[in-house]
């Protein structure tokens, strides 16, 4: 498929490793935000081919992970109801509440649905009129724009039978914890080439100022990942901390104005707990109060909810930065994406599911096949 | 979740008051919401998330970018052997 299976070449992934061999002199710690390349990093081995000193840190950036447990327990209680249709991406659906999930709600009988995308559960609102259509909203600002379009246009339409409950959250405020941990050892951030196709990155000029981090805007394919990586050790070894764009064919500085419009009219910043990190200021969208109307968490009274995490799962360490799922017992033990623990073995951008789909072990090593990925992620 | 995947606008249409258009992604074909690519057109490739075209790509970036990789120095090639198809590569499929 074009734009795909060229970024893919072997020869020119070699030749890429190569300069990043010969340019590297000293240790670096570099994260990629985003749970789609973390996928393309590990299914591609691309970690185990570079250089020692060169170290992937994999970041917070699954969304179906982070989505708080408030928020999945909520999402339950609502899908539980009668006359209630739940809707959602298909990631969301393994993912563990406190005492079940949407899947398990579904083979109990709850009307839970997977749409492709949020037009689909406004279409649905329209054909089933005597049923209360409620969509998850969850993700990053890549899919806040359809997010925000599904609202629009339900208002359109008048709809009164649809709903969407909010887990929107921001990448920068994201990054900007981490770097304000004590203990952060990252030297340079790959930033999420989708996200930034929406937003731009301007936001991200003054993180790299401040904090002296170089940031590349990083597409999906093994080709752009190990160009990002060697823009960012470029940087590094040469004493510079600049935002640069590797994504140049999908991504401008200023982004899609189109889409941040409808954002804007929508949503509004908010705080928003993600899930093993902690609260986050200013990291989520909430709906803003024009369309406050289409809030399932007021229209449906879910009670007080107590949220009870599994004890062993060590997802929020792993979602930080600071462990890898080798490190966890539970990791392909007594958690496995048939059976998960934690949200990180749920979605393929978990970097736990990620690890165990690539066969990953402490005995394992990975290897480099660049031809069976489907689809680039972001 | 965000997936994000390339594919070529084969029609430009309206359902609803939106622009809408059916994508091809490497034969299989999806309709596809157009709102915030209101400039693209027939033939232009875009990348689609969630249903929605989220950016135009710019083939001319897409080919440079390849051509910079092509033109490194290739310090592996010696243990590797030297890049059989590097002018396949950059040509687009």
């Amino acid at each position: 498929m074009k734009y795909v299976e060229e970024y893919r070449d072997q020869a020119l992934a070699h030749r890429l490793l190569g300069e990043i061999h010969a340019i590297v002199t000293r240790p670096w710690s570099l994260m990629e935000v985003c749970g789609g390349q973390t996928h393309t990093i590990v299914r591609q081995g691309i970690d185990d081919l570079l250089p020692s000193q060169v170290r992937m840190i994999h970041g917070p950036g699954c969304p179906v992970c982070v989505t708080p447990l408030e928020l999945v327990d909520k999402a339950c209680a609502i899908a539980a109801m009668p006359g209630v249709v739940f809707t959602s991406y298909g990631d969301m659906l393994r993912v563990p509440g406190s005492h079940t999930d949407l899947l398990s709600l579904k083979a109990r009988g709850a009307d839970v649905r997977v749409v492709y995308s949020p037009m689909d559960a406004v279409r649905i609102a329209i054909d089933e009129p005597d049923h209360q259509v409620v969509f998850f909203a969850v993700g990053f600002e890549t899919t806040a724009p359809a997010n925000a379009m599904a609202v629009v246009q339900a208002q359109r339409l008048g709809l009164k039978n649809f709903s969407v409950l909010v887990s929107h959250v921001l990448v920068p405020p994201a990054m900007t914890a981490l770097l304000d941990d004590p203990d952060c050892g990252i030297n340079a951030f790959l930033a999420a080439g989708h996200v930034c196709a929406v937003m731009g990155w301007r936001e991200y000029e003054p993180i790299a100022a401040k904090y002296q981090v170089p940031i590349v805007v990083t597409g999906f394919e093994p080709l752009d990942l190990l160009e990002g990586i060697l823009m960012c050790v470029r940087q590094l070894e040469g004493g510079r901390a600049e935002v640069e764009n590797q994504y140049i064919r999908a991504v401008r500085r200023d982004g899609n104005p189109h889409a941040q419009d409808v954002i804007a009219d929508v949503f509004q910043v908010s705080d928003r707990t993600w899930r093993g990190v902690g609260s986050i200021p200013g990291s989520g969208l909430a709906l803003a109060p024009a369309y406050a109307g289409f809030d399932a968490e007021t229209r449906f009274a879910v009670g007080d909810i107590v949220t009870t995490e599994h004890a062993s799962c060590i997802a929020g360490a792993i979602l930080r930065g600071v462990k890898v799922p080798l490190d966890c017992p539970a990791y392909g033990v007594s958690c496995t994406p048939r059976a998960p623990l934690g949200a990180p073995m749920v979605s393929s951008e978990g970097t736990c599911a990620a690890f165990y789909n690539s066969g990953r072990t402490r005995e394992q090593p990975a290897v480099l096949h660049l031809t069976d990925n489907a689809g680039t992620r972001g | 979740m965000c997936l994000g995947i390339p594919g070529r606008v084969t029609t430009v249409t309206e359902d609803a008051g939106l622009p809408m258009g059916v994508v091809d992604f490497g034969g299989a074909r999806r309709t596809v919401c157009l709102s915030y690519t209101p400039e693209v057109e027939v033939g232009d490739y875009v990348v689609v998330h969630v249903g929605f075209a989220i950016s135009r790509l710019d083939e001319a970036e897409a080919l440079r970018t390849l051509e910079i990789i092509a033109l490194m120095p290739g310090a592996m090639d010696q243990e590797i052997g030297p890049g059989p198809i590097d002018e396949a590569a950059v040509r687009t499929s």
